[in-house]
């Protein structure tokens, strides 16, 4: 973005946790480097002052669940130049996503004393369901640097560089022994986008796919291997259905496996 | 106490407690020490202080896709096979800052990343991966084109060989001749027997590294007990690689079925490459500021099995993981005689065992054989 002033930067929250926001506040000392480069003209977690619109960057935290929502993120497509969307709730729908596999009317009956006060869609979605997305920054939690990199990639004019390799690639380069191989723990790894560099693993458990499939996924064969080995049907399922599982090749998967059980 | 050093390329038998001696002079003499130890449930390679360090009394079981560390009833330091690691993560490192450039009143200024690299001195090298590093020398500095960065670690290294007592399911060195007795490349070459290690000498600096070891000529006895633990571990290589109809066999396959039917089962994730002590491709990473005023470039580990490897201008010429397992294969079994006169596989099994799915490079070639084109 090669104008004269400063891109202006606005960062939304629809269903989520809040945790990708504060990765970004997490910047820390790079921080002050991006209010250097960019305007922040619209970031309630950081400030309740806000400019209006129209933005250079929208940065999207959080899945759709509302019909409120629906017509939010329509207008904050309008509003901004690039839609970029962060965390695995924005990219997948998120682990709020699990309710799409039931009846939420159930949900709302058990949990609320007055259910007829909540209003809210039967599914869980990811942004791109609803609005054309530019880019998509996987993880549960976005990774800060990555998100730095996005950001700087944007400022430059270049592409991010986010190689969509599996998390196996960064496990291997940080001499991390394989759970899978040397202890049967079921990892999502193989199927999974790297991003974290290898952070489960590390500590003795197995990827929970937090950054969503990587490029050419092949969910079959993993599966077969870990019901092979002796990981339970249920556990894989589960497994399968964590922060990114409505991702098309986790959700296709833990179905098939659900469906070979019936 | 044996009055001198011995003379290059004599064997001889010393006290296993003494090799803790051993250690000393080789750090004396400013070495960092690399060996094995247990971590993680496996026997990885980190730099180790001692003898304490070292796996004692643990052995591997080793299956495609399975690993596991089990305790023997004999106290041997090195009764286990190759694991996760090898020694390429220390002469081939898997990240390595290479520059930093930054920019100060409209100029550019360039810093090379010059951390001098350690002397490394490599405790328990197999003759697998004595083979290893012959051809990474070929690939990496055998030529006009050289890689300052490997030559620097290369020179220095002491190489400690250890000959294999025991071989797993997944080996095959036999096969690919180049194993399990270590035959050249060391400067230092251990075979572990109950009471004593024989050592043959392979240097003046295998030799010196003797100092104050209190050694003996080994006897005929001796050398007979060391060449029957070394057979053992030839009977018990799990498999073999057929290798006389190579590399012909498949370039005349490059359309057989099975590459279909093992793109069905592989997750296109790597691993095989990046234990592989052979694979060498890397791949670079630039980080730079927000403001564009400083980068750094940082070269790291690649493989042909990662999407973005085989992507070019206009396009990815490897868009399937059938590409991409037939590049991997055809370049270990075939290309790689080719391009450097030797096969880039030196049967350790590595591939094998750490495939989170267990698909075996020798099966592969196996079923591809059971149905050639003629
Ligand atoms: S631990 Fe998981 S991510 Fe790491 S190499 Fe094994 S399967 Fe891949
Ligand atoms: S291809 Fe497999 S068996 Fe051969 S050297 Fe590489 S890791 Fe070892
Ligand atoms: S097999 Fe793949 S990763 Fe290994 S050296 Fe060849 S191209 Fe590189
Ligand atoms: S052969 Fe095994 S280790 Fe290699 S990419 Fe395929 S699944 Fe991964």
């Amino acid at each position: 973005m090669a104008s004269e002033a400063r891109p202006r930067l606005a960062v939304y929250k629809f269903a989520s946790c809040d945790g990708c926001q504060l990765a970004l506040l997490n910047l820390e000392d790079e921080l002050l480097s991006l209010v250097g480069e960019v305007e922040i003209a619209y970031f309630l977690e950081a400030s309740s002052a806000t400019l209006p619109g129209p933005y250079d960057v929208a940065l999207v935290e959080g899945s759709v669940t509302t019909a409120e929502d629906v017509e939010r993120i329509r207008g904050i497509r309008k509003d901004a130049k690039y839609l970029i969307t962060i965390g695995a709730c924005a990219t997948t729908g998120g682990i709020q996503a699990l309710r799409n596999w039931k009846d939420v009317d159930e949900f709302i009956r058990l949990v609320y004393a007055r259910p007829e006060y909540i209003h809210t869609l039967k599914d869980s979605t990811p942004i791109s369901s609803h609005v054309a997305v530019d880019f998509e920054l996987n993880g549960c939690p976005i990774n800060k640097a990555q998100a730095l990199e996005v950001l700087t990639a944007l400022l430059q004019g270049r592409a991010p560089h986010l190689p969509p390799h599996a998390v196996c690639v960064e496990c291997k380069r940080h001499g991390t022994v394989c759970v899978t191989v040397a202890q049967g723990i079921a990892c999502l790894g193989p199927l999974t986008h790297a991003g974290c560099g290898a952070l489960c693993p590390a500590f003795n458990r197995g990827c929970y796919g937090c950054f969503g499939p990587m490029a050419d996924p092949n969910p079959d064969s993993l599966t077969a291997h870990l019901l092979d080995i002796g990981v339970p049907r249920g556990h894989i399922i589960r497994l399968l259905r964590g922060f990114t599982g409505y991702a098309d090749t986790f959700r296709a998967a833990s179905e098939k496996l659900e469906k070979v059980a019936q | 106490m044996s009055p001198s050093l011995p003379r290059v390329s004599a064997s001889v038998a010393m006290p296993k407690a003494s090799l803790q001696q051993v250690f000393d002079n080789l750090r004396a003499a400013g070495y960092m020490l690399v060996g094995p130890t247990v971590r993680d449930g496996a026997i990885v390679l980190e730099e180790v202080d001692g003898l304490d360090d070292l796996p004692l009394g643990w052995t591997d079981e080793q299956r495609p896709g399975h690993y596991r560390l089990t305790k023997t009833r004999d106290n041997h330091y090195f009764d286990y096979g190759v694991g996760p690691h090898s020694w390429k993560e220390f002469l081939h490192p898997s990240r390595l800052p290479l520059f930093s450039v930054e920019k100060n009143n409209g100029n550019w200024t360039i810093r090379p990343a010059q951390e001098p690299p350690p002397r490394y001195a490599f405790v328990g090298v197999r003759a697998c991966d004595l083979a290893a590093i012959a051809i990474q020398d070929r690939v990496l500095i055998g030529s006009e084109f050289r890689d300052p960065h490997y030559a620097a670690r290369r020179e220095q290294v002491f190489v400690l060989a250890v000959n294999c007592s025991q071989a797993n399911s997944t080996c095959f060195c036999a096969s690919m001749k180049t194993g399990p007795k270590a035959t050249g490349g060391f400067d230092l070459a251990l075979t572990e027997l109950p009471d004593i290690f024989l050592a043959e000498i392979g240097s003046e600096a295998g030799s010196e590294a003797l100092g104050d070891v209190p050694w003996e000529a080994a006897t005929a006895f001796d050398l007979g007990r060391a060449s029957r633990v070394i057979q053992r571990a030839e009977r018990q290589n799990g498999r073999q690689m057929q290798t006389d109809d190579l590399p012909d066999l498949l370039y005349e396959n490059l359309e057989h079925p099975r590459w279909d039917e093992v793109a069905t089962r592989c997750l296109s994730c790597a691993n095989c490459t990046l234990v592989c002590p052979t694979c060498f491709c890397t791949t670079v990473e630039d980080v730079g500021n927000l403001r564009g005023t400083s980068a750094e470039r940082i070269r790291i580990a690649d493989s042909c099995f990662n999407r973005d490897f085989s992507h070019v201008h206009g396009g990815n010429i490897r868009p399937s993981i059938r590409s991409r397992y037939r590049q991997w294969l055809t370049h270990k079994l075939a290309s790689w005689i080719d391009q450097f006169g030797t096969s880039g596989c030196v049967g350790c099994g590595r591939c094998i065992t750490w495939c989170p799915v267990g698909i075996e490079i020798t099966e592969e070639v196996n079923a591809i054989r059971a149905k050639a084109a003629k």
